[in-house]
């Protein structure tokens, strides 16, 4: 191998690396706070990809009617929860208002935003901002569905239902998209000459964005109130209720969180590779054996374990291309192994 | 005849009698993949249900078994009872290697490995030029029972269902016995299985690996039915089907696999037909209702179909303690005040925290000892120190002049120390009589690790009569003799304490470890607790108990060692205890 065809393969690495450490940040948070392990993340790169792509080819973007119908269903079971509960009943005026601002109006509101927007030649910075207004807000709606009422239950059964949505969403997914793939325009078309190497500007925009993510993120966790009262959840979730952090609400900001960051991972490779309506399960399983390397709790390890996968995937395509997925799949099987024996994570469950 | 055999009984002679009907060829077909995929579930229900671990990765084995057999058979010519042979040793080295790097962590990491190999082992057949990449393999030969040759779907239906049926029967036996048991406290986390000589990592691995022999045996059916294989029925997505075949029938359930094999499949195929019709648009929809259904079911029925249906039906017959079995041996017990456990300035620190401060204290044999002090004082951390919970940063325990330093608690178990539990440790949905045979675990006729084939081949009868009647003989014995078949949950919780009291007995201990029994009794029930440990002491056995209460333990105790933030601060009788000033300044506070 000459050095060229190195540096390109390092290249790839970096910027589909810079992707999946977004996942795997993004999955150890929500495992950390909610003990959920987020299979449907891959859902959410997805709908963001084909969200901007429709608005790019002036389409109407799907997601949005999703997000309406998820809204309403949040609305209902809000309503049902206020209805059975003596207490709220009694506020229940208040209560249901504020439900129908937040579920129903909100999610008409960038319903009738998007029907306004479809058509128009927007700038590439209003169509990113609106397909994450689209997508990211099914997060939330997401966990108050599927998972809290499963809140206090065990790991394995959260991780039952994590495969349960993903069947629903891969499904949605299907019947909203269809079975061909898209690619967006990239952020910017020039590509430069690096000495030899070609440098595409795509790559440079995914690892800047993913790296300014992560900069944020930290920021997020180590200043703000809202940061803080997240990994406080993440330590002892009854101590962070004892202190008056709501481990609901610190499970619906860890989803939005964690929406907003698989959208733009969908917004980020959808003008470097192809992505279909089944893409993301693979790309949200790479972002997960980088986080096994970090046994699921320390950020730094799941970011360096996403660099790692992304690099041997991009060796592997180019060494042995048919077993590309068999390697950076197995590789899971030594890390374990490598873990199990620094006996990080003992036996105790839960 | 007995009245509970009668409805299994008819479904046998029914499901044998269906292909010599004319029924339907289609639905043979389907009664065919229900068999094969009732197979895999039972796996997941023994993996899942019971054992509370879970697997993706199912299709995977099953993909082992049949690619196993087709190339054996089709490929190289041979039997496709070599391939069955080949593809099950295949399926359990596999399974053993992952189980081996994930066992020791928590719980998820096993699933999220199965998922990351089934999709690792679904690209490799796919691409592999001697299995035929992603065509598989074509060609099979039908499987030769002997000499009856099962080429049609009719015929191999009755291998399909007899090795359902076998299966069924294999993984009742192995529930109920003492591996069983132990599979079962899996559940109840693994403290209280281990504390009783259960080796949780080892029963883990079996379980994952008999799942996956059940997988790779379906696999051997299905290739030799379908006559060919490729990679697709072997991804993670059917892996996951698998998942929800079990959790549909109820996942605790052996026959609910069963039932969620057959709704399911029905079920697919009345919705891969349905959503077209109606819709106008073909692909693979029914994915969407399955996910509903799966986290509905979750929701609001994690017990199944089975789950419900079992209400209907008669209850099983509990497993009964026969009478006149031969008692199992008994250890030599020390002499009368020997000396039994030796604890030596033993230390704990958590971080910068000392939690356990040199503390040193001896039980001599048939002495009742208690360990009290306020909140905090290092009491539970110490009891935990002595059964092995937690490792020691220092000192030395010493029992009957053995130290137990750096012994696992089923180690500690195995010498003759039995413990209870603070929080109450049982399997609620088991009898009394079952608990606390769990106890007896390291007492078997077989290696506590092994007896896992004869109990499948219900070979261990003597060993259960002996054990099962050893615990009633303890339950007898601590009095709730007369609570013996009930439910373990249903019992008071004064009882419930009892009861773990009879489950440590059950291991022949010499000197029994108390966490706080008498926490949270009614004043009878710790009067009935007293009388109890009394007559234990009459007959010879030391007791060490940590305790708040006490009026409870001025009573009953021969000596106190008292504790205070991590430091002994006194010890003696009782009376002397209770007038130290020591004491009183640390549980009344000093005078001022």
């Amino acid at each position: 191998m000459d050095l060229t065809v190195a540096a390109m393969l390092v290249q790839d690495g970096i910027a589909s690396g810079a992707v999946y450490v977004l996942m795997a940040l993004a999955l150890v948070l929500v495992f950390a706070v909610t003990r959920i392990i987020f299979i449907p993340q891959g859902e959410f790169v997805v709908f963001g990809a084909f969200t901007l792509s429709a608005l790019q080819g002036g389409q109407w973007p799907h997601a949005a009617t999703l997000l309406v119908a998820m809204g309403a269903l949040v609305f209902i079971a809000e309503t049902c929860a206020t209805l059975r509960n003596p207490d709220l009943r009694r506020r229940a005026g208040r209560g249901l208002a504020w439900h129908a601002g937040k579920y129903l109006a909100f999610p008409w509101a960038v319903y009738l935003l998007a029907a306004a927007a479809t058509g128009q030649a927007l700038p590439m910075p209003a169509q990113v901002a609106l397909t994450l207004l689209i997508v990211a807000p099914m997060g939330p709606f997401l966990y108050r569905l599927a998972y809290e009422p499963l809140a206090e239950a065990s790991t394995l059964v959260l991780l039952i239902a994590s495969v349960g949505v993903h069947l629903v969403l891969l499904g949605l997914g299907l019947v909203m998209f269809g079975a061909e793939g898209v690619r967006t325009q990239p952020f910017s078309g020039a590509d430069f000459a690096l000495g030899e190497l070609q440098v595409s500007a795509q790559s440079l925009w995914v690892v800047g964005v993913s790296a300014a993510m992560v900069g944020g993120l930290y920021l997020y966790f180590e200043h703000s109130l809202s940061g803080k009262a997240l990994r406080a959840t993440a330590v002892n979730r009854r101590g962070a209720r004892l202190v008056g952090i709501g481990t609901a609400q610190a499970g619906k900001l860890a989803f939005t969180l964690v929406a907003l960051i698989g959208t733009l991972c969908g917004i980020l490779i959808a003008p470097i590779s192809t992505v279909y309506y089944d893409s993301g399960f693979l790309i949200c399983l790479k972002g997960f054996v980088g986080a096994i390397v970090g046994a699921l709790v320390s950020y730094p390890m799941a970011a360096g374990g996403a660099l790692l996968v992304a690099m041997l995937e991009s060796f592997s395509a180019f060494y042995a291309s048919a077993f590309k997925e068999v390697i950076v799949f197995t590789l899971i099987i030594p890390v374990l192994l490598w873990r199990s024996l620094a006996g990080a994570h003992g036996a105790d469950e839960e | 005849m007995n009245k509970r055999l009668i409805v299994p009984a008819a479904c046998a002679v029914a499901l044998a009698m269906l292909p010599l009907l004319p029924t339907p060829q289609f639905w043979i077909t389907l009664l065919n993949y229900v068999g094969l995929y009732s197979l895999v579930a039972m796996g997941l229900v023994l993996l899942t249900g019971v054992g509370g671990l879970t697997s993706f990765g199912q299709a995977a084995f099953v993909g082992i078994g049949a690619y196993s057999t087709a190339y054996l058979s089709a490929t190289l010519g041979l039997s496709p009872w070599l391939g069955l042979a080949a593809g099950l040793a295949i399926t359990a080295l596999c399974a053993a290697l992952i189980g081996l790097v994930t066992m020791r962590m928590s719980g998820h990491f096993l699933p999220l490995a199965t998922i990351a190999w089934g999709l690792a082992l679904y690209y490799l057949f796919g691409n592999l030029e001697f299995l035929g990449k992603y065509d598989g393999i074509t060609g099979l030969p039908p499987i030769d029972l002997l000499g009856w040759d099962l080429a049609s779907g009719r015929d191999i239906y009755y291998l399909i269902w007899a090795s359902v049926l076998l299966a069924a029967l294999a993984l009742h036996n192995l529930l109920n016995s003492r591996p069983g048991r132990a599979i079962r406290a899996l559940k109840g986390g693994g403290t209280m299985a281990e504390a009783m000589g259960v080796d949780t990592a080892w029963t883990k691995l079996t379980i994952f690996v008999l799942a996956a022999l059940l997988a790779s045996w379906s696999g051997w059916l299905q290739a030799h039915l379908q006559r060919a294989v490729n990679p697709t029925p072997f991804s993670v997505n059917y892996g996951i089907e698998y998942l929800f075949m079990a959790v549909i029938g109820g996942i605790g359930h052996i026959w609910g696999a069963v039932l969620g094999a057959g709704v399911l499949t029905v079920l697919k195929d009345a919705l891969q037909g349905a959503i077209p019709r109606l819709t106008g648009v073909s692909g693979h929809f029914e994915i969407i209702i399955f996910g509903l259904l799966l986290v509905l079911l979750l929701q609001y029925a994690r017990d199944g179909l089975w789950g419900a249906l079992r209400k209907l039906l008669p209850a099983p017959e509990p497993a009964r303690a026969p009478a006149g079995a031969p008692a199992l041996p008994k250890r030599k017990k020390p002499r009368h005040g020997e000396l039994i456990l030796d604890v030596r300035e033993v230390r704990k620190e958590f971080g910068g925290l000392v939690a356990v401060n040199d503390v040193s204290f001896q039980v001599r044999a048939g002495e009742i000892v208690g360990l009290i002090g306020p909140n905090g004082a290092g009491k539970s951390t110490t009891f935990n120190l002595v059964t092995g919970v937690l490792p020691a940063t220092r000192g030395e325990v010493e029992y009957r002049g053995e130290p137990l330093r750096g012994l696992p608690s089923r180690e500690i178990a195995r010498r003759g120390i039995g413990r209870t539990f603070q929080h109450v440790q049982l399997l609620p949905a088991m009898t009394v009589l079952e608990n606390v045979a769990i106890g007896a675990h390291l007492r078997g006729d077989f290696r506590p690790r092994g007896g896992l084939l004869a109990s499948i081949l219900r070979l261990n009868r003597a060993e259960e009569a002996k054990l099962l009647s050893e615990a009633a003989r303890q339950l007898e014995r601590v009095g709730l003799g007369e609570h013996m078949y009930k439910e373990a949950g249903s019992l008071a919780l004064g009882q419930q304490r009892i009861l773990e009291i009879a489950r440590a007995l059950c291991c022949d201990p010499a000197l029994l470890l108390l966490d706080e029994p008498a926490a949270g009794l009614r004043y009878r029930e710790k009067q009935a607790l007293a009388e109890l440990l009394d007559k234990l002491r009459a007959e010879g056995m030391s007791v060490l108990l940590v305790e708040h209460d006490m009026d409870f333990v001025m009573n009953l105790t021969d000596r106190l060692v008292v504790m205070e933030f991590g430091t002994r601060i006194a010890e003696g009788r009782p009376a002397e205890v209770r007038a130290d000033p020591a004491v009183i300044e640390a549980y009344l506070g000093g005078v001022e």
